[in-house]
């Protein structure tokens, strides 16, 4: 793993920490960008943690772009020499799989889909080994999932599954991307679940809703009135499956404003996930019991 | 305040942008033609960062309550005022009760109209801007509607100031756009590389304030390479990363699009370089089927190019002091 600088324009300098996915990528990216942060380097606009990889904006009036590389590779020893743990929060995210809004719009796509003759669901469970859709939503609401990246519109989570590389779910993207998707749709990309936080344009596989708001601009749900976005990369998030009378309780709990998100605070140790990857996501699981 | 008796095709607020969110997929907005907004604000006595309507390919019509001093700049639709003509790139008087409205585009993209006293919506997370897709800032998160009544600001402006032609700045014919290759550059095959600047693009309709797409070149070909997990099982797909200001991606290396102020801020394709600062003012006035040719510059010929606009800017700011 050997990162990769180059600039995007005058004004960005793009790092590729790795060329492939994997959670000791995410770590280096999140703990960079947490070391451009607090290292204060003059002219830095913004700070963009991303999967695999991140991005600083920089006003190139006030430092040169080769001064600005210079100073953030300055910073990969401190980054690599850097505790692979973090102090975090894992969130319970309840989900409606195959729920009726998700269904609708998948068919209404379905020219644009690998697979015309089924669901997305049964899509990706077939080309992952799963025998049943109910095997595969098991697996994908049976691990935690690590927020590596929030963006593409404002608010949404890239998630990464905390399990072994070959139990990682993957399916494509869309062959040609839908103009709609659901708020609130729960989707798979790549390597990567995702959490649409506004209704629009998208290409990932769809697989349920959430009724938990995670974006807003107004302000008014309680739990997003201090900030109108929910995740920040390094959150955990477990998925819970849930049925349709959960879901439109939850639904009325958010409408009158009373809805609380199950939030635990935990600690993600790298080197512990390594040694026993089913003690630790038993650990993280438990703070949510 | 201002009434909306016809919005236009595309009319927001904007200001110079909301900085510092990108990270949450929040991108900057703001006006496409930066140079333009700013011209605008100060013929019209107006702080150069203050809060303007952008109107895209067409004029909105405007009610005025109040009398106020107006400057329109960037695209060429001539203004006016109960009818009467006036000069783009020149202050006028709108008293209360006349109407502002526009005659049809004859040349770029984006009008730029200022108001003294500056579009008065609510500040959110730093900028005025109108972020639609986030339902995020402007006027109640998106663009304007017939009916709407728009707050304008306390200003004194002065009429009869006007801009120098010199002091404009608009794309040529073709178009041409500097690039620094760079970020997944080495993907491209040196063959196809050398085709992307030598083919003729042509603005293809789907263009806006997220991005500017292009058709007409050569599909691009890929150097042979592993497939890296978690990218998608596309030559263009990478590990989902960050997008710059106008990084040019190309989906299945057909098309490429080229990210602009509503960016989106990341996701799974490759990008072969990105525009730079100086010209990103230009692609905002580019109107669909306008030809284009992609200019390769080194950083030193970016960063040039960036100091000549900010001297450009500064002469702007001393003709209308």
């Amino acid at each position: 793993m050997e990162s990769r600088y180059t600039f995007g324009g005058d004004e960005h300098v793009f790092c590729e920490v790795d060329t492939e996915m994997s959670l000791e990528a995410f770590f280096k990216s999140l703990s960079m960008t947490n070391a451009v942060r607090e290292s204060q380097i003059r002219g830095v606009t913004e700070i963009c943690p991303a999967n695999a990889s991140f991005q600083i904006k920089f006003d190139p009036d006030i430092i040169k772009p080769d001064d600005m590389l210079a100073e953030i590779k300055k910073l990969e020893v401190q980054a690599e020499s850097a505790e692979s743990s973090m102090d975090t929060r894992i969130v319970e995210v309840p989900v409606l799989y195959n729920d009726p809004w998700t269904h609708e719009t998948l068919m209404r796509f379905r020219e644009r889909h690998q697979d015309p003759s089924g669901t997305d669901l049964d899509y990706s469970a077939r080309i992952n080994g799963y025998d049943t859709v109910d095997d595969f939503i098991a697996a994908h609401s049976g691990s935690p999932w690590f927020v590596s990246m929030v963006g593409f519109v404002a608010g949404l989570p890239f998630l990464y599954q905390t399990v072994e590389r070959e139990k990682q779910i993957e399916v494509p993207k869309y062959l040609r991307p839908r103009t709609d998707t659901p708020k609130l749709t729960v989707g798979y990309g790549g390597c990567f679940s995702c959490i649409y936080s506004v209704r629009g344009a998208g290409g990932y596989q769809m697989f349920g809703v959430t009724p938990m708001p995670i974006f807003d601009p107004q302000q008014q749900i309680n739990y997003l009135r201090d900030f109108m976005i929910f995740f920040k990369p390094g959150d955990l998030v477990k998925f819970s499956p849930i049925d349709r009378d959960t879901y439109d309780a939850a639904v009325e709990a958010v409408e009158a404003n009373e809805y609380e998100p199950k939030i635990r605070d935990v600690r993600f140790s790298l080197d512990e996930f390594n040694a026993d990857i089913n003690a630790c996501n038993a650990k993280l699981e438990g703070a949510l019991k | 305040m201002i009434k909306v008796l016809n919005p236009g095709l595309a009319t927001s607020v904007q200001d110079m942008g909301r900085h510092g969110y990108y990270h949450l997929g929040i991108p900057q907005s703001g006006g496409m033609d930066q140079l333009a907004l700013q011209a605008a604000n100060l013929l019209v006595g107006n702080a150069s960062d203050a809060a303007v309507l952008e109107a895209t390919f067409m004029g909105p019509e405007l009610e005025f309550t109040a009398d106020a001093v107006v400057a329109v700049t960037g695209a060429a639709m001539t203004p006016k005022v109960d009818g009467a003509e006036q000069a783009n790139w020149e202050s006028f008087t709108v008293k209360a009760g006349q109407v502002l409205s526009f005659d049809y585009l004859k040349g770029g993209a984006r009008a730029y109209i200022a108001i003294s006293g500056g579009i008065d919506v609510p500040v959110v997370l730093g900028s005025r801007s109108t972020y639609t897709l986030g339902a995020l800032g402007g006027f109640q998160g998106r663009a304007l509607a017939a009916g709407d009544e728009v707050p304008v600001g306390q200003g004194k402006g002065t009429a009869g100031r006007s801009l120098d032609a010199s002091l404009r700045r608009a794309p040529g014919s073709p178009a041409e756009i500097r690039v620094l290759p760079g970020i997944y550059w080495h993907w491209v095959t040196d063959k196809s590389g050398a085709q992307f600047y030598a083919d003729t693009w042509k603005v293809a309709p789907e263009a806006d304030r997220i991005g500017y797409r292009f058709r007409g070149g050569h599909p691009i070909e890929f150097t042979e390479r592993e497939r890296p997990f978690g990218a998608g099982s596309d030559p263009s797909n990478i590990v989902d990363g960050c997008y710059p200001y106008g990084s040019i991606q190309v989906p299945g290396g057909t098309e490429p699009i080229i990210l602009h102020r509503d960016a989106v801020s990341g996701g799974g394709y490759f990008m072969l370089g990105t525009v730079i600062s100086a010209d990103m003012d230009l692609i905002g006035q580019m109107q669909p089927h306008t030809p284009t040719q992609f200019v390769k510059v080194t950083m030193d010929e970016a960063l040039q190019a960036r100091a000549d606009r900010t001297a450009l800017i500064q002469r702007i700011r001393e003709a209308l002091a």
